[in-house]
């Protein structure tokens, strides 16, 4: 059993976001980075839970980005994985960067390929669905839970007003979302290990750029709240009836 | 070279932001002076030629046993079949989860750039720029698609739906359908009639109401004002809800007529998660709660005092009106 899990780094939670070259680019002084959440939490722990049920599976991470990616994907190595793979690329359009971990995908002959849902800075949820299709495997978005039944998967996934469980045979592309697994922090054993696992880096390979950012822009702030005091209850109601139409 | 619109339904009914998607796609194809068209999988109630009136010219019908499971491999086979077939270069999405599911694939089948969850009409002046919100809606970016096809998903609640007198024509197609590799096994839906991504009204919990025991009147305020009900991530972390009510970065993302926030503190991550809301109400006991600072309205009080008194007041109305 071979797993793949799509690693990226996105900016940390609590970052001021703001732009810099007249607003095209991320302005990350002073951000600190961190391995996208759903990546991190739900995609690589599930997986690092399957290989502690099974000794045997292979678990290799992968992302796309220049050298600067190199202390997230330590970072992720510390949690678990025998070895990472960086496509040395930039990684800003999902057409691109799925094309690329396609590429490598199909040579290791993953069974599964654990993606984050999204990614917490474009908020694309492109990228899976993507690899997916590239590879002709199944897909299976917004997933839950996750079990593996001989050479079949039991996923559990999100779907409007509720969740469905299905069952298909493996090879699979799965998104991964909040209850797959339970977040993790690194031990020290894994924070050193991780330091002498390899670190593959390779080129990328031809692929098309489909998109490009022309420019971003910092949403406007709300204006200020307007209180209503707790003992005046039918002035919010009436709030809702006649300016929000609601009732 | 038209627009032709993905229309999402599930046990024979169109889901509800499918409208908004055709009306934009009918906008976007007047902007390009082509025609809008749209694609549907599976059967319906409802009469489809009746989409002619948000702008649709043709509506295409895909009929097969094996598109009965949501497959995302089968479907996106099928719908890039359709765009070739009716030479379409730009496919709409709603940005729901089938939209969410089903939009890479039918991009890397047609070869065409992909932004997803857009909010406006493209700007086609100089090439196709599509706005979308980036970094938890805290931010937008302008994106242009540089590929002849294009591939976008609307987040639902971005436009404003106008219906003219027209009729569709209802075209069944005879397309090949693969066999279904996905088998489902179970489906459960939540106890709110509405979901929590159409909702115009959500009614949101969090670890102020001190229990699950305390959400008998969340529900009847939501159930009040036709709405569904969410919690905040810590609720569903103690599992005093389940975890698909959970609104917030990490969870659901909303953006409903109104958002009522009772007993959440309003952290960045579930504020990121609900910021598209057209209007946010918080109910918090505690005035330094973050969440009155992205707040519309606000009330500084008890949960337990004000929401009982809230249903009082929305009852009396209702009586009235």
């Amino acid at each position: 059993m071979k797993i793949l899990v799509c690693i990226s780094k996105t900016p940390d939670t609590t970052s001021k976001i703001s732009f810099k070259d007249e607003n095209t680019k991320f302005e990350d002084k002073g951000v600190q980075w961190i391995i996208n959440p759903y990546d991190e939490w739900y995609a690589l722990i599930k997986a690092i839970e399957l290989k502690e049920k099974d000794a045997s599976v292979v678990l290799h991470l992968i992302t796309v980005g220049q050298n600067d990616c190199d202390p997230i994907i330590r970072k992720a190595l510390a949690l678990g994985g025998e070895e990472a793979i960086r496509i040395n690329a930039e990684s800003n359009d999902s057409y691109y960067v799925a094309a690329q971990i396609a590429a490598v995908a199909e040579q290791g002959n993953y069974d599964i390929i654990f993606t984050g849902k999204e990614t917490l800075d474009y908020n694309g949820n492109a990228v899976g669905g993507m690899i997916a299709e590239i590879l002709d495997l199944p897909y299976i978005a917004l997933a839950t839970k996750f079990e593996l039944n001989g050479d079949k998967a039991i996923i559990q996934y999100e779907i409007e007003g509720g969740e469905e469980v299905c069952e298909v045979a493996l090879p699979v592309v799965v998104s991964c979302q909040e209850g797959m697994a339970t977040q993790r922090i690194p031990n020290m054993r894994g924070i050193m290990a991780a330091r002498s696992k390899p670190l593959k880096v390779i080129d990328p390979v031809d692929a098309t750029i489909s998109t490009h950012v022309n420019r971003f822009e910092v949403a406007e702030t709300k204006t200020g709240v307007t209180l209503i005091p707790a003992d005046n209850v039918a002035a919010l109601v009436q709030v809702l009836h006649e300016k929000i139409k609601v009732i | 070279m038209s627009v032709l619109v993905y229309i999402d339904q599930s046990e024979g009914v169109i889901k509800k932001p499918v409208y908004e998607a055709l009306y934009y796609g009918s906008l976007l194809a007047e902007q390009l002076n082509t025609t809008a068209n749209a694609l549907i999988l599976g059967e319906v109630k409802e009469d489809l030629s009746a989409l002619g009136k948000y702008g649709i010219q043709k509506v295409y019908q895909v009929n097969h046993t094996s598109l009965s499971t949501f497959d995302s491999q089968v479907y996106a086979k099928a719908i890039a079949d359709i765009a070739n077939e009716s030479n379409s270069s730009i496919i709409i999405f709603s940005h729901n989860q089938s939209g969410k599911t089903l939009a890479g694939r039918v991009a890397i089948r047609l070869q065409a750039g992909l932004v997803t969850g857009t909010i406006a009409l493209p700007d086609t002046s100089n090439g196709f720029i599509v706005k979308k919100p980036v970094y938890g809606g805290d931010a937008f970016a302008y994106i242009n698609i540089t590929t002849d096809k294009k591939v976008i998903t609307l987040n639902p609640k971005s436009i404003s739906v106008v219906t003219k007198d027209n009729v569709a024509e209802v075209i069944p197609s005879t397309i090949e359908v693969a066999l279904p590799k996905v088998k489902v096994m179970a489906t459960n839906k939540t106890s709110s009639e509405v979901s929590l991504t159409e909702a115009e009204v959500v009614v949101s919990g969090g670890k102020g109401l001190k229990g699950p025991e305390h959400w008998g009147m969340l529900e009847e305020l939501t159930k009040l004002l036709g709405g569904a009900i969410a919690c905040s991530r810590p609720v569903a972390d103690e599992h005093w809800r389940p975890h698909y009510e959970h609104v917030g970065q990490t969870g659901i993302q909303v953006a409903p007529e109104v958002y009522i926030a009772i007993g959440i503190s309003g952290a960045i991550q579930h504020v990121a998660g609900i910021n598209r809301s057209k209007n946010i109400i918080v109910i918090n006991k505690d005035p330094e709660a973050p969440f009155f600072k992205v707040a519309d309205y606000g009330i500084v009080g008890d949960a337990f005092e004000v929401v009982p008194k809230l249903i009082e007041e929305i009852k009396k109305l209702k009586s009235i009106v």
